[in-house]
């Protein structure tokens, strides 16, 4: 059960349980769906840029516990740091996820957590999913308002 | 039939998976295969390994008499009259294919249509979109109700002098659910449509006679049923499989060949292009015969009984819901459900923890988790080896699912 129980984290079945800034945001500067094919899991996320600061973040979705805590607790890490810092932030969580030293392992804080999933290949895709997905909006912003 | 003593027949059954014995329950996924196999398979690599149809020498000829032998086994499995019509394929995935682009490319157009069910396996929805992107017919669905079953009167009215095909699985990979393709087959040939039938979910766990089905294709697969993956089969009927084109060109699919054109050779051998799985079917073979050992008639009682214990077990839990028929008579041996909102990912890592192996995901079946809507189901699939044991494991698992997010 071990390995179990440091997959299923308190704080991770807080998020899943009662998930942060789970709200579309009308008008979004950022709106992106995306799913994993292979589970099922889907949101969409939404966020808001202002001056090259994260401002609101919000998202909606349907999937398992990995996969909604690790976006829900994403969207209280995001709000008010700069593009280059959330950035960096998602690469740090993305390096850990993958088994990769990160530099500022601290910075990650709460999302520390989700460390776990490492044990379970098939399912960092589901950690990974909200992060990937905020990646993906923030190159489209950049390329439609220039970086 | 006692599954104890069939269990000791599968070796990689006797592990442990996380600190607990495995308890295997994705049979629906790949069934394991019996030391009779994997023997069997050692000794044909290691004494009789060869080309096959081809090589005038002795490893040739005992090769091509085992190939051709697996044949001829499974054609009495399915009933069928002959060897001719018996195609081996890589897969049932790769048997719907070749229908749909060997027979569909060819006999549809526009304004056609095909009729294929909502709890179809993706195999016989896309082979079929991509036969209609290239001929202009259109698909269309026939529903599934709320028991889990297909909606004849629906059937009745979607079938039409339009309807050129009806693909439809034998046995729901999702639901259990056992089609009615003897009548399904008889309404379609009042219209002059042709039956296509999925047995990937049937051929494994029942007595199979594809006459008395009246369709005419039927498709299924060697890795489900204690044979080794790579080997599936594609039943046509012969005057229908005659004037076809081929599906893939290369060798042993012809007669001569030209810089510019070639004849064909025949059924079945007009649709194995290439070195054909060899050493798997010899692995077919075998399953069979141990299958045919156990006894047809043992094996659905025994699926029948571990099915209806799982149904009630199943029952015993609050807030879960069970997809498909009830009835254990009316279904294959396999249940899916969901427990209290628990993602079915979490449910299947869980289980994995407590050594319980169950399908957690969509089944390939997108459409009908819609239809269900849902994003995903649990699914506990048996087979022989399976016992009262496997299905008090995973309620155990289960209950500690629901401690962990209750």
């Amino acid at each position: 059960m071990s390995d179990l129980e440091d997959l299923y984290k308190e704080v991770i079945l807080d998020h899943y349980r009662t998930p942060r800034n789970r709200a579309k945001i009308e008008n979004a500067d950022v709106h992106l769906h995306r799913d994993n094919p292979l589970c099922g899991d889907e949101i969409d996320l939404y966020v808001d840029i202002e001056d090259g600061r994260v401002t609101n973040v919000g998202f909606e979705g349907r999937g398992c516990s990995i996969s909604q805590a690790s976006v829900s607790m994403m969207t209280e890490k995001l709000k008010g740091l700069s593009i280059a810092e959330a950035e960096e932030l998602a690469n740090t969580f993305k390096s850990m996820m993958q088994g990769e030293a990160a530099e500022d392992e601290d910075a990650l804080g709460d999302l520390l957590a989700l460390q776990g999933v490492q044990k379970y290949p098939v399912r960092i895709k589901c950690a990974l999913l909200g992060w990937n997905t905020f990646l993906e909006g923030v190159k489209v912003h950049n390329e439609k308002h220039g970086a | 039939m006692d599954p104890q003593a069939v269990r000791k027949d599968f070796p990689v059954l006797f592990q442990q998976v996380n600190g607990h014995p495995l308890v295997y329950l994705d049979n629906g996924a790949t069934s394991h295969r019996p030391l009779a196999v994997i023997d069997e398979i050692k000794r044909f690599e290691e004494e009789d390994n060869s080309n096959v149809h081809r090589s005038v020498h002795t490893l040739g000829q005992r090769a091509t008499e085992l190939f051709e032998g697996a044949r001829t086994k499974l054609a009495a499995l399915l009933g069928v009259p002959g060897t001719n019509g018996l195609i081996f394929t890589k897969s049932a995935t790769e048997s719907l294919n070749l229908v749909a682009y060997a027979w569909g490319r060819h006999h549809l157009s526009e304004g056609d249509e095909v009729l294929i069910t909502e709890m179809e396996h993706h195999s016989n929805i896309v082979s079929w979109q991509l036969a209609c992107k290239d001929t202009g017919a259109v698909i269309k669905a026939v529903p599934v109700d709320d028991n889990g079953v297909l909606d004849m009167a629906e059937y009745d009215r979607l079938l039409s002098n339009k309807t050129k095909v009806v693909a439809v699985c034998h046995v729901s990979n999702v639901l259990g659910t056992i089609n009615p393709i003897a009548e399904i087959s008889a309404k379609a040939h009042r219209v002059g449509a042709i039956v296509v039938c999925d047995g990937a979910q049937a051929v494994p766990h029942m007595a199979i006679d594809i006459p008395s089905l009246d369709c005419d294709f039927y498709a299924g697969t060697g890795h489900k049923m204690c044979a080794p993956t790579g080997i599936g089969f594609l039943w046509g009927r012969e005057h229908i499989l005659e004037e076809m084109e081929p599906f893939h060109g290369g060798g042993d699919m012809i007669l001569d060949v030209w810089i510019d054109h070639s004849s064909y050779n025949e059924i079945p051998y007009k649709f194995e292009a290439g070195t054909p799985p060899i050493s798997q079917a010899v692995g077919l073979s075998t399953a069979i015969d141990y299958l045919n050992n156990l006894g047809w008639e043992a094996i659905r009682r025994h699926e029948i009984e571990i099915t209806r214990y799982a149904l009630d077990r199943l029952a015993e839990l609050p807030d879960i819901t069970v997809y498909g028929p009830t009835d254990a008579e009316l279904k294959g041996g396999l249940v899916s459900f969901n427990i209290d909102d628990i993602h079915p990912h979490d449910v299947g890592t869980i289980l994995d923890g407590k050594g319980v192996a169950i399908r957690a995901g969509h089944h390939c079946a997108k459409p009908l988790m819609r239809k269900l809507g849902v994003g995903a189901t649990n699914r506990a699939s048996f087979y022989i080896y399976n016992t009262h044991s496997d299905v008090d494991a995973l309620v155990d698992a289960l209950e500690s699912c629901r401690k962990m997010f209750g």
